[in-house]
C-alpha cells in the first residue's frame, strides 16, 4: 500500500527537492534553475500523491504515464524521481556528465521511469495523445496520462495540433498542466509572444480548464484529482507558479530561466531554502 | 547470349503505382497483427491508407493536416506497444516534421514507420513543392532509422510487411505516385538490409534504388548490345546498406553508376560513394537531381528533362568506360 503523505510532509519533500535541484545545477555548472524550482510542488504532488506508479517496477503495465514536455526542466524530474525511489540520490550529482543516465534533457532510453525523450519543445502533448489513443485501442482508459508543459512552449504550433486532436477524440484520460510562470528565455512570455487569454484559448479548443496556484500542493492535488472526474473533455490545468520559487534572488527573474547558480549563489540559495523549511514547520504547528 | 532480367517482357509488364503495394501490405499487416495501427495527415486516399482505415476504423487515426502531430502521435502510439504507420506526402513528412522524427521517434527509439508518398520528380504536374527529393538524405542521416525505397508495387508490399514485423526500429518507406512497371514477382526475395544482383555482369555495376532500378535494368540491356556487360544491383534498403553485396559487385567490375530519383547530395549515390571511398574506391558517376528543384510537367517528360532515364544511365556508362 502506497504511503499517504500529509500536506506538511509533501511541502517538506518539495523543499528537499529544491535543495537537490540547486546542488545538482551548481555541480553541473549549466542547466535551468527557474522552471525546476517553480515546478517542485507540482512534481511532489504527482510523484508522492497522485501518480499510480511503482519506482521499483517502472515498467508496471498498469502505471499512469507521466510526460515532461519541456525537457529543460529535467532537474526537477530527476530530483523527484530520486526522492521517490527510482534511483539513488547520490546519482543526482552526475547530471549532465559524460556517461550519466541523467542527460541534460531527459532521454527515455537512458533512465528507467522516463516515458519520453524531450527537449525540443511542443511534443509532449501529442505524444500523450498517441498514448491515450493506444490505451483506448487496448480498452485501458482507466490508466491516466499526465503531461507537464511550459508556458513559453505554447508558442509551438505542434501543441495546438495536439489540442485539436485531443478534443476531436475526447481523450479524457489526459490531464495536462501548463507551468504558467510567465517567463521564457528571451523575457516575459507576454513580451516574447503573448499567450493570453490562455484560459479562453484552451476552452475554445474544447478543453476543460482549471486555473490554480501551482505552488500550493493542496491545490495541485485537488485539481489533479478533480481532472480524473471530468470525462466529457480533456483537462488543462493552468498552474500559476513563481519561477525560481523558494530562492528570493531567482524568483520572477527570466535571467534564471536557463542559468545555474555558481558556488556562492548556491550557498545563499540553500541557506534560504533551509530557512523557508523552518517556516513550513512553523505554519503547520 | 546473356539472359537479361527483363528479357523482352518489359513491353508487356503490368503498371501499378508503388504506393498501391504499400496499401495492400498495410492491410495485410493489420490482419496479421492487431498492434499494427495507422495515422494519416489528410491524405488517406493518396497514400493508400483508405483500405486499412475502412477495415480497422478503431486502429486508424486521422490527425488532419498536421504533420508534426502525425509524427509525435505516432511516437505516443508506439510507446504503448503499437506499430504505427504514419503517412503523408514525403514533402511534408519527413519534409516538415524532421525534428519530431529525430527526437520523439529515433532518439526515443520508437518503432514508428514513416510513410512518404509522392517522392521524386515523377509526381509530375504538382510541381517542385510536392516533388520530394531530399527525403533519402533526411532519413538516412538519422541513427536507428531504417530507410527503404522499393522498386515496384510488389516489393513495396513486401517491404511494408517486413517493416510491420520489425518491432524495434523506426523506419522510412519511400513511395511514388505514378504507375510504374511491376517487374518483380511474389517469388523475388526481399529482406530488410539486403541488396540484390538482379542482372549479373562483369564490366560495370549499375547500383540503383526505388523507381530507378527499372531504368537500370533497361540500361543494362542497351549497354550489352553496345558491348558493355553491366551488373544491376538493386538496393531497396538504403539504410542499413548491404555493404557485402555492393562491394562484391564493385570489386568485380571496378566501375560504378548509381541512380536515384532524388538529390544526389547526401542521397543514395552519396551513401554508395561513402562506402566505396572507405573500402574500395573506383571510378563512379551518380545519376540524380543535381542541386536543383523539379517543376511541373508530365512525369515522363520530367524524367527525361532531368536526366533520370535508362538512356541517361547508358550515356553515363559510356562516358565512364571510355
Amino acid at each position: 500500500m502506497k504511503k499517504k503523505y500529509s500536506i506538511q510532509e509533501l511541502e517538506e519533500i518539495a523543499f528537499d527537492i529544491r535543495e537537490d535541484i540547486i546542488k545538482m545545477l551548481e555541480h553541473a555548472g549549466s542547466g535551468h534553475s527557474a522552471g525546476p524550482l517553480g515546478l517542485a510542488d507540482i512534481f511532489t504532488a504527482l510523484y508522492f500523491d497522485v501518480l499510480k506508479h511503482d519506482p521499483k517496477n517502472p515498467d508496471w503495465e498498469q502505471r499512469d504515464i507521466f510526460l515532461l514536455s519541456n525537457g529543460h526542466c529535467a532537474p526537477v524530474q530527476y530530483a523527484t524521481m530520486a526522492h521517490a525511489g527510482f534511483f539513488a540520490k547520490k546519482e543526482l550529482k552526475t547530471l549532465r556528465q559524460l556517461g550519466s543516465r541523467l542527460q541534460g534533457h531527459p532521454e527515455r532510453t537512458a533512465l528507467p521511469g522516463l516515458e519520453n525523450t524531450s527537449g525540443p519543445l511542443g511534443c509532449g502533448l501529442s505524444q500523450a495523445c498517441g498514448m491515450s489513443l493506444a490505451m483506448r485501442m487496448n480498452q485501458d482508459m482507466h490508466r491516466w496520462v499526465y503531461v507537464v508543459m511550459g508556458d513559453g512552449e505554447l508558442n509551438e504550433g505542434n501543441i495546438w495540433e495536439a489540442a485539436m486532436l485531443a478534443n476531436k477524440y475526447n481523450l479524457n484520460n489526459i490531464t495536462a498542466i501548463i507551468d504558467r510562470n510567465n517567463i521564457q528565455i528571451d523575457g516575459p512570455t507576454e513580451d516574447v509572444m503573448p499567450l493570453e487569454d490562455l484560459k479562453a484559448k484552451w476552452e475554445a479548443f474544447g478543453w476543460f480548464v482549471l486555473d490554480i496556484d501551482g505552488n500550493n500542493i493542496e491545490a495541485v492535488i485537488d485539481a489533479l484529482n478533480m481532472s480524473r472526474a471530468i470525462v466529457e473533455k480533456p483537462v488543462m490545468i493552468i498552474a500559476h507558479t513563481v519561477p525560481g520559487k523558494g530562492v528570493d534572488f531567482m524568483e520572477y527573474d527570466f535571467h534564471w530561466h536557463g542559468a545555474p547558480p555558481n558556488k556562492e549563489q548556491a550557498k545563499e540559495a540553500l541557506k534560504e531554502l533551509r530557512t523557508l523549511r523552518g517556516k513550513i514547520r512553523g505554519e503547520h504547528e | 547470349m546473356k539472359q537479361m532480367y527483363l528479357h523482352d517482357i518489359h513491353e508487356k509488364l503490368d503498371q501499378e503505382p508503388i504506393r498501391t503495394g504499400f496499401g495492400r501490405g498495410l492491410l495485410q499487416a493489420g490482419k496479421d497483427d492487431e498492434n499494427v495501427v495507422a495515422a494519416c495527415a489528410d491524405l488517406t486516399g493518396s497514400t493508400q491508407m483508405a483500405a486499412f482505415a475502412e477495415e480497422f476504423p478503431n486502429r486508424f487515426v486521422q490527425v488532419g493536416v498536421a504533420e508534426q502531430n502525425l509524427a509525435t502521435v505516432g511516437s505516443g502510439l508506439a510507446a504503448m506497444g503499437k506499430i504505427p504507420f504514419v503517412s503523408s506526402y514525403a514533402a511534408f513528412s519527413p519534409g516538415r516534421n524532421w525534428e519530431q522524427i529525430r527526437t520523439t521517434i529515433c532518439l526515443n527509439e520508437q518503432p514508428v514507420k514513416v510513410v512518404g508518398s509522392h517522392a521524386g520528380v515523377s509526381v509530375g504536374p504538382d510541381g517542385a513543392t510536392h516533388q520530394m527529393l531530399e527525403d533519402i538524405a533526411l532519413m538516412r542521416v538519422l541513427p536507428h532509422m531504417v530507410v527503404i525505397a522499393p522498386a515496384d508495387s510488389i516489393e513495396a508490399e513486401k517491404a511494408t510487411l517486413a517493416l510491420a514485423k520489425d518491432k524495434k526500429n523506426p523506419g522510412y518507406i519511400r513511395l511514388a505516385r505514378e504507375k510504374t512497371p511491376v517487374f518483380t514477382t511474389e517469388k523475388t526475395p526481399f529482406e530488410i538490409g539486403k541488396a540484390y544482383v538482379l542482372s549479373p555482369g562483369k564490366d560495370l555495376s549499375i547500383i540503383t534504388t526505388g523507381t530507378m532500378t527499372y531504368h537500370g535494368l533497361l540500361a543494362a540491356e542497351a549497354l550489352y548490345k553496345d558491348g558493355i556487360d553491366a551488373e544491376v544491383v538493386h538496393v531497396p534498403t538504403i539504410k542499413p546498406l548491404d555493404a557485402a553485396t555492393i562491394l562484391t559487385s564493385v570489386e568485380k567490375t571496378g566501375h560504378v553508376i548509381t541512380a536515384e530519383e532524388g538529390q544526389i547530395a547526401a542521397g543514395f549515390g552519396s551513401a554508395i560513394a561513402e562506402l566505396l571511398a572507405e573500402h574500395h574506391p573506383v571510378k563512379m558517376k551518380r545519376i540524380g537531381m543535381r542541386d536543383r528543384f523539379g517543376e511541373s510537367g508530365n512525369p515522363d517528360d520530367l524524367l527525361e528533362h532531368f536526366g533520370l532515364t535508362a538512356k541517361h544511365i547508358s550515356l553515363a556508362a559510356h562516358d565512364l568506360m571510355a
